[in-house]
């Protein structure tokens, strides 16, 4: 059993990318709130909810939408799919707004609608709900994307744990810096693996 | 591969061990109290709060002064663990860290210049805890909101069933915070008096705080706590894909995960002995606990909540209460569910209400649920 990439999406602030090809550029220098509606119209993805998410969750919404286009997603058993992800500065953008909304005892308002944002794996239910994957969703806090720990994990969801698809990679939003890229992995049985799943697999060859 | 608890500790409000916490649980006493502290709330509430300055004096080592107090509590508790196991090998041990929102109060800059690097980051405050012990590997973290606990064992057992480690240094811990209580508050979720899991009189959750360590490995000849002794037969999680903080009605990715648990053991419901359930003591996680519960069958098997005794401990729960499932299955006594008198969900659950002489246990069902979606479930058997 082999283990392979089937398809990859990449989010900077200058560009997405999926496989390795450009999908839209940046080349406003756009600040994320624009860059992330013209990305989701280009998507032509149609999920009101998207509009209710933080920037964390939205960041991962347009990725992992791009990931799964072109039917990838149908083709997927949600109990078989499993999302591990990667983030180091957890929810830091909500916890900001939350924080500002109970920090001035007088002017006291906290929401559920920012405070329910406040946890980084909110992002994977996010995910699970729009795409049906009711396997494992576990976030990993790291400094910067461990790929071998990524690498251990899903293989042996795949290898040991009934697993046949994982989405797994990294997604983080800081207050100044973000970027996301996620991989589908799945097993081939026979034939050529074209991107073998390795312990490196975030390295862009 | 059999993977093997062999120590542990606790730090809560009701003791800073293991022993002594489950010693106050025997007694049915709880960690719950009104608290009047203008610093998390105008108003008087009920929580399962440290007295600060207790255990501020009891967390006291060298240099603790360049540690946050959630940083001294973990470094206490792994601390404590690695004294009772002994001379381990570093190089073959990983530290897996499981929290919520950390060092949170940190939002607070004045807070946060007192400490150096970001430590709000809860990789870089896993690091900080790590260095201490002068561990040779990179702490692994795992934030699954209120699953953290149960997400970490389980992350730890595979490490070790992999070949990757020996052994595992589990840890968790959250605090009472003015962040999370007004967070909670908003969502009209907290109890105005302490929390009654699966009760008719239920009103929401009651919060708490603690930090909690397990210590994992392949080698069961390393036992230092018999009391804590005990082997991880199986786990599992899922997602309900349903909602990001309502539970799903019909308790599918609980049975899910429950079910992957059991499979991994090799077991049937009806090898379950006790099952200590998540039990905020909101109506629809209570709700949907008893319709998973009868859908896998289980709802004879006797089960608790320990929310009523520690308040919802956010990310150290999951670590919390596999420490307190193992100490019953060897004490062969199961606890009464705090806070409950009257059978208050829609379904038939055989909650204990007093404690019990259970001479002859054998498996411990640990489940768990989170904002997020996220289900948990994790089997431990006597050793």
């Amino acid at each position: 059993m082999n283990l392979e990439i089937i398809t990859d999406t990449t989010i900077t602030s200058s560009a997405i990318y999926k496989d390795g090809t450009l999908f839209l550029a940046n080349e406003e220098h756009l600040p994320f709130a624009q860059y992330c509606r013209k990305a989701y119209q280009l998507m032509e993805a149609s999920y009101p909810k998207f509009f209710k998410m933080d920037n964390l969750c939205k960041l991962s919404f347009l990725t992992a939408e791009l990931l799964l286009t072109e039917n990838i997603g149908g083709a997927l058993n949600g109990e078989k799919t499993a999302i591990i992800l990667g983030n180091r500065s957890s929810s830091i953008i909500s916890d900001q707004k939350h924080y500002e909304s109970y920090v001035e005892r007088e002017n006291s308002f906290p929401s559920p609608a920012v405070f329910v944002y406040t946890l980084p794996n909110i992002m994977l239910g996010e995910l699970c709900i729009r795409h049906q994957i009711t396997g494992e969703s576990s976030c990993f806090m790291m400094e910067d994307m461990d790929a071998a720990f990524l690498f251990h994990y899903v293989q042996d969801l795949l290898l040991n744990e009934g697993y046949e698809h994982c989405i797994t990679g990294w997604v983080d939003f800081s207050p100044t810096e973000y970027g996301a890229e996620l991989y589908l992995i799945g097993k081939r049985d026979k034939g050529e693996v074209k991107r073998p799943f390795g312990i490196n697999f975030n390295q862009k060859v | 591969m059999e993977i093997f608890n062999i120590a542990d500790h606790l730090i809560s409000p009701l003791g800073c061990s293991a022993g002594q916490n489950f010693a106050m649980l025997k007694k049915s006493r709880t960690g719950i109290s009104k608290i009047t502290d203008d610093s998390l709330c105008p108003q008087t509430f009920y929580g399962a709060g440290y007295e600060t300055h207790t255990v501020e004096q009891q967390v006291v080592f060298e240099g603790c002064e360049k540690y946050t107090f959630l940083e001294r509590l973990f470094i206490y508790s792994i601390d404590a663990v690695l004294k009772a196991v002994g001379d381990i090998d570093k190089q073959r041990t990983v530290l897996v860290l499981s929290t919520t929102k950390g060092n949170i109060g940190l939002l607070n800059e004045r807070k946060a210049k007192k400490y150096e690097g970001n430590r709000i980051e809860l990789p870089v405050m896993a690091r900080v805890v790590n260095d201490y012990f002068e561990m040779p590997h990179r702490p692994v973290v795992v934030s699954n909101a209120c699953i953290s606990g149960v997400s970490a064992i389980l992350t730890a057992q595979k490490l070790i069933r992999l070949g990757l480690y020996d052994h595992a240094i589990v840890t968790g811990g959250d605090l009472l915070t003015e962040f999370v209580l007004t967070g909670f508050q908003s969502f009209m979720a907290i109890s105005d008096a302490p929390c009654r899991p699966y009760d008719v009189a239920r009103k929401g959750i009651t919060l708490g705080e603690a930090c909690a360590t397990m210590f994992l490995t392949n080698n069961p000849g390393l036992v230092a706590k018999t009391e804590a002794f005990a082997r991880v037969a199986g786990g599992g999680q899922a997602n309900d894909a349903n909602h990001i903080s309502g539970p799903s009605r019909t308790g599918r990715g609980l049975r899910m995960a429950v079910s992957k648990a059991l499979e991994g053991a090799k077991l049937q419901p009806g090898d379950i002995d006790y099952i200590s359930g998540h039990g905020t003591a909101t109506l629809y996680n209570d709700e949907m606990e008893a319709v998973a519960f009868n859908h896998l069958n289980m709802q004879d098997t006797p089960l608790n909540s320990l929310k009523g005794y520690f308040g919802h401990t956010l990310g150290a729960a999951g670590i919390v209460e596999s420490i307190i499932t193992i100490r019953q299955l060897n004490e062969g006594v199961l606890l009464g569910s705090h806070g409950y008198a009257e059978h208050g969900v829609t379904q038939p659950l055989n909650v204990l209400a007093e404690n019990q002489e259970s001479p002859n246990l054998r498996y411990g069902l640990k489940t768990i649920s989170g904002f997020g979606g996220c289900n948990g479930a994790v089997i431990f058997e006597k050793a």
